[in-house]
């Protein structure tokens, strides 16, 4: 059998803090500059438009063609870029001027020049300008609610401490995650808001595991230092998050390599969240209870009122 | 924790091997599936219209049109009470949400006033349940003499709301007649309706169907004044509009506002072609009080000509020969074999109420959905042995047994997606894999516990039953966190990230019972047989 992980490591986390810390704090202020400068590449579930992925049937699709024949049509800002294969072709078109009508006319328009023959219309799909501002609207809402439900559940779970430092945690990985939308400007659409919203979950689950152990480390442990404390938690629970990390990488590269163009960059943004959110668990949120100044004697005092009692002895 | 009741063992087993049965129909095809005798479960997962292919479009009534249609209502009910009491007024116009008059003399504004009340008084609209009747229009008086008749917000959204019901009424007559498989037309929100429609081969001639509202009227045209000066700048006479052909260029027509008959009472349309010239051409019939009113009609026009017009342009206009008294008859106009298809469909299913206009639309060709199952499957597969490799490689046994459990769970995913009659979407596909990278995390919780136990010194059952018992809130936390996310995509979301959302959401649940429950009974019979003493892990 495989370990990935000796048993009984002791590596100093808390220690990394002061090089995880400021990395953090690098990452996250890069992140929301690349945000500031480059904005996301808003798909046109946000930004409203026209998406018509095509197959040629007789060879290669000859993208400079097509861009020239939709460029003709004057609509605008025109995207043309392969989808996954030479024969497959991904045209985006900006939202027009002049309410919904409009955009149902851009589909008429390239079909026409484009044509028929030896073109499969693989997928069309239109968004028109209300419906893609309440996209945007509910997307936002259903992140921030995500996070503040979790917060709410935790609060009621442990202590605050550890409410305040899984949701700081996880907002470190939802903002680098737009961070790396940002900078490999990949397409942002309704797909990644479910990505986020999943990076979201697993990195909870991921922190929650660790302030368990944390939780009950402490309480077995009143007199020790805290620091020396969240090491021996992590340390207990790294081969867990190691190898929960990979198992799930696993799946999520098989998505990514055989899932398909249509998903590929929801998976891709998922592997990132995986990474970001072990990492976080890690050095973010532990060493973020230090910050925040938690007491080991604040658990011991309800210790008996914890009915659910996760992990207690 | 390694014990098990008799019936607790009974129940979990039971679980799995339902999964397992609910799971079944799904890899038959439909029509043996529903050879089936009843008692089989036979229900599948229905397949998402970004798989199987299809058409989603999300349709809104324009409450604009709707607005300014019963505005212009207003205005001619307000003419023509006033004149019926011979009250002479000046301004009579449209104002916003509003008709204002001005009561020539202001010693008659309020007999004025009395006499438009019946237009205020609280009407009850059809179709609409709950609120049997509201008041849609509110009389005010300003600077002494002036009327002014708004629409009162509440009756404007009951109107749209009765709209949305009556086109979903001709919407499913529409789709219906395309011979598609099991549209889907459903109400969305205040004021929008969804249609999807799984299979569709062209998107277009849908969006044609619901594009036209389909009103067909039955017009004279006015034959005594002239068009042209109408063009150069002279108003239309009264009672008549200019309206124009649908040729290239259009042809221009004076057509009395008078309505013969009108689209609601031809009780047929079929597409057929002209005997003399070939050409596609619409015969339509009567019913018999349109019958009657269109003979009537002809009667008393012949030599004149009248106009077909259709959502305010000409079709054709043709010169009345001769009475025509069968109610039946027939348009021509420059049509194609699909043309005159499409609108022969329209006609018989009826005039929506409204305009509609897509504010969404989602299509996916029947090449691309079988690209995506097909990725689906694969994706799925290899994760799937790749995850189980790397858990046998892991824990030996155990692995193998949490295996199982994660096989279990698969089952149970798709077994309650089945009996769900959940759409499976590829997100949902995606959500799947992503659930079994995911749901031995629990598996890995346990099994690093008991090995720890294990190290303390503790004895192999020891440990397990240590391992179950500590790792369980652990487990309960983590999955109720990630839970609460997939709860919220679901409210919050829309279409296919639904679907994710409902796998994500079943899926956490099936993993706790899989890898906590499950795994534990399958270790728990291992240990009853081979009483170990040492973990294998």
């Amino acid at each position: 059998m495989i370990r990935l992980i000796p048993d009984d490591t002791a590596y100093k986390f808390m220690h990394h803090r002061r090089w995880s810390f400021p990395l953090s704090a690098l990452l996250l202020v890069g992140s929301l500059v690349m945000f500031g400068i480059n904005g996301l590449n808003l798909g046109i579930d946000f930004r409203g438009g026209t998406l018509i992925e095509i197959q040629t049937t007789d060879g290669p699709a000859d993208i400079g063609n097509i861009r020239q024949a939709v460029g003709s049509l004057n609509f605008g800002d025109v995207e043309v870029q392969e989808f996954g294969s030479p024969t497959e072709v991904l045209i985006r078109v900006e939202q027009q001027d002049g309410g919904e009508t409009a955009q149902q006319n851009v589909i008429a328009k390239v079909r026409q020049v484009l044509g028929e023959d030896n073109i499969n219309y693989r997928r069309v799909e239109v968004v028109g300008p209300r419906v893609s501002g309440e996209l945007t609207r509910t997307g936002i809402i259903a992140v921030l609610s995500a996070l503040f439900a979790v917060l709410v559940y935790i609060w009621f779970r442990f202590e605050w401490q550890f409410a305040v430092g899984a949701v700081l945690a996880t907002m470190h990985d939802v903002i680098l995650t737009i961070g790396m939308f940002a900078v490999l400007q990949l397409d942002f659409n309704l797909a990644s808001i479910a990505a986020i919203l999943t990076i979201v979950g697993y990195s909870l689950n991921d922190t929650v595991v660790v302030y368990d152990r944390i939780r009950e480390t402490l309480r077995k442990y009143k007199k020790r230092p805290l620091a020396e404390l969240l090491d021996v938690a992590i340390n207990q629970t790294l081969s867990r998050t190691v190898l929960t990390s990979v198992t799930t990488l696993l799946a999520l590269g098989s998505l990514f390599f055989f899932g398909g163009e249509v998903i590929r960059s929801f998976t891709f943004a998922m592997i990132w969240g995986v990474f970001v959110g072990t990492y976080s668990s890690v050095f973010m949120a532990a060493p973020l209870l230090i910050f925040l100044k938690l007491r080991p004697q604040q658990l011991h005092d309800e210790e008996d009122g914890d009915t659910v009692g996760a992990g207690s002895v | 924790m390694l014990h098990f009741a008799r019936w607790k063992s009974f129940l979990i087993l039971l679980t799995v091997i339902s999964g397992v049965v609910l799971t079944i129909p799904n890899f038959f095809d439909e029509d043996s599936v529903k050879s089936w005798p009843d008692w089989v479960p036979s229900k599948q997962m229905v397949l998402g219209l970004d798989l199987q292919g299809g058409s989603h479009l999300l349709l809104q009534v324009e409450r604009d049109g709707l607005v300014k249609e019963r505005l212009e209502t207003l205005r001619g009910d307000v003419r023509n009470l006033l004149r019926e009491d011979r009250l002479r007024y000046t301004n009579l116009a449209i104002a916003k949400q509003a008709v204002q008059v001005r009561i020539t003399d202001p010693t008659k504004v309020e007999q004025a006033r009395e006499k438009l009340q019946s237009l205020a008084t609280p009407v009850s609209l059809g179709f609409v349940t709950g609120q049997s009747s509201v008041n849609e229009v509110e009389i005010t008086v300003s600077d002494g003499n002036q009327l002014r008749l708004a629409l009162t917000e509440e009756g404007i959204l009951q109107r749209i709301r009765s709209a949305v019901t009556q086109s979903i009424e001709v919407i499913t007559k529409r789709v219906n007649e395309l011979g598609t498989t099991e549209p889907t037309i459903q109400r969305e929100g205040a004021d929008r309706i969804l249609v999807q429609v799984p299979g569709l081969d062209d998107p277009e001639s849908l969006k044609a169907i619901l594009g036209s509202t389909a009103k067909l009227t039955f017009q004279m045209v006015d034959a005594t004044s002239s068009v042209q000066d109408v063009l150069n700048g002279g108003r239309p006479p009264i009672g008549t509009d200019l309206l124009y052909d649908t040729e290239d260029p259009p042809q221009p027509y004076l057509v009395e506002r008078r309505v013969l008959v009108s689209g609601e009472e031809l009780s047929d349309a079929q597409p057929a072609f002209d005997q003399r010239t070939n050409e596609p051409i619409i015969t339509f019939r009567f019913n018999t009080s349109g019958a009657r009113k269109f003979g009537r009609a002809t009667q008393e026009n012949v030599g004149r000509p009248f106009a077909i017009v259709l959502d305010g342009s000409v079709i054709s206009a043709p010169v009345i020969r001769e009475p025509i008294l069968g109610g039946s008859g027939q348009i021509s106009g420059s049509f194609t074999a699909e043309t005159a298809n499409n609108l022969a469909i329209l006609l018989r299913a009826g005039a929506l109420p409204a305009e509609l206009t897509i504010i969404e639309e989602r299509t996916v060709g029947p090449g691309l959905g079988a690209d995506s199952i097909e990725a689906g499957k694969v994706a799925g597969i290899i994760g799937a042995v790749a995850v189980v490799v790397f858990m046998i490689l892991s824990y030996g046994l155990f692995g193998v047994l949490a295996n199982t459990a994660l096989a279990a769970n698969i089952l149970l995913i798709v077994g309650t997606l089945s009996v769900l009659g959940a759409t499976l979407t590829l997100p949902g596909i995606a959500g799947i894999v992503l659930t079994i990278g995911m749901a031995v995390d629990a598996n890995v919780l346990i099994y690093e516990r008991i090995r720890e136990e294990a190290r303390i010194g503790r004895s192999a059952i020891a440990s397990i039953d240590a391992g179950f018992s500590r790792a369980l809130g652990t487990i309960l936390d983590a999955n109720i966190t990630t839970l609460i996310a997939a709860v919220i995509l679901f409210s919050l979301g829309s279409g296919p990230i639904r679907g994710f959302a409902v796998t994500l959401a079943i899926g956490i649940v099936t993993t706790v019972f899989c890898a906590f429950t499950f795994n534990r009974f399958l270790i728990a019979q291992w240990v009853r047989m081979k009483r170990p003493t040492a973990v294998p892990i």
